[in-house]
């Protein structure tokens, strides 16, 4: 690669200009998730914490779902993993782009990995080099915006009485079938989504508990297996 | 304030399993090239997790789930993902009210 200087394109403030209208979109997702997990029982601090560790929305709502009292650990720490598991691919993807930075950074940087920045730091990658500072500039105000909007969530959603009058039992499918319809691409999405689709109700109406969860999601990762493998850049949610 | 011990070590496993996806896949080229089944298995695996997660309450519920489930994706097709949402969750009030 030609030597190039690296100018103002290249900073934290590049980087969060681009990812602020993203910021925004997040924040109303952030409160719901708050006032769910408060609905749960989960004090504002634990909400934080969570946001804080695991930054990863989707995963988040999954836990709130099957949040029980007393919380069962390995359920929780099971269905983290494989709801994230499209990380793999990401980090696959992103890794050329990271490994000649100090380890450290890299290593760090790995951690605030989500949809969005993902997205936008390939997009930056095609054109120029990824710098460690324009990554944190996308990741770092998407970071801080997630933890403040759950934990004013559940500081506030925990005084609503009755979450049913607002429809909010049916929020959890609402906002994961919209991310269905994000991730849908075409008939390579079809049959997996079939399989899981048919393996869940079952186990949901025949066996005890949250199983049809991951028999559903087994069942579709193994339709998925039989597919041709995926173009190296079709990992994305978003 | 409460600090639950089982709420914090649930939290804690969310949070390992989760940076080891970040952190396995970039571990991963470096040691060898993820393709053929592996890869369509992972691609394949987070919208098979939600669409098992939405299956019973979209399908399996009753009518009105059912049928505001379907308006919510009518909507993300057209609106930001946060209009979808409220709109299917309005949708499922009116359609219980109707459904009495």
């Amino acid at each position: 690669m030609a030597k190039r200087r690296f100018g103002p394109e290249d900073s934290f403030i590049a980087g969060a200009a681009t990812i602020l209208p993203l910021v925004v979109a997040v924040l109303p997702f952030g409160l719901l998730l708050g006032t769910l997990a408060a609905q749960k029982g989960l004090s504002p601090f634990e909400v934080s914490l969570m946001s804080a560790t695991v930054f990863a929305g989707a995963s988040q709502f999954v836990a709130i779902e099957i949040w029980s009292t007393p919380a069962n650990v390995a359920l929780l720490g099971a269905t983290a993993l494989m709801v994230n598991l499209r990380h793999v691919l990401m980090g696959a993807a992103l890794a050329p782009q990271i490994k000649t930075w100090p380890r450290p950074l890299a290593y760090a940087g790995l951690f605030f990995m989500a949809d969005e920045n993902w997205a936008f730091s390939l997009r930056r990658a095609a054109q120029a080099p990824l710098t460690p500072a324009y990554y944190a500039g996308l990741a770092l105000p998407l970071y801080g915006g997630w933890v403040a909007t759950t934990t004013l969530g559940a500081i506030f959603g925990g005084a609503l009485q009755n979450p049913e009058r607002y429809g909010l039992d049916f929020a959890f499918t609402a906002v994961f079938l919209t991310l269905l319809v994000g991730m849908w691409k075409g008939p390579r999405s079809l049959w997996p989504w079939l399989a899981s689709a048919i393996v869940a109700v079952a186990g949901y109406l025949l066996l005890p508990g949250v199983w049809y969860i991951a028999l559903g999601g087994l069942a579709g990762s193994l339709v998925g297996a039989l597919q041709a493998p995926p173009a190296p850049e079709a990992s994305d949610v978003a | 304030m409460s600090l639950d011990p089982l709420v914090l070590a649930a939290i804690a496993a969310m949070a390992v399993a989760t940076y080891a996806t970040r952190f396995f896949g970039f571990w991963l080229v470096r040691h060898r090239t993820v393709g053929g089944r592996l890869a369509a298995a992972l691609e394949a695996v987070p919208g098979a997790v939600l669409t098992a997660l939405v299956a019973p309450m979209a399908l399996a519920t009753g009518p009105a789930e059912t049928a505001a489930a379907a308006i919510t994706v009518l909507l993300a097709l057209r609106l930001p993902l946060v209009a979808a949402v409220v709109g299917g969750c309005l949708a499922l009030i009116a359609l219980r009210a109707l459904a009495g």
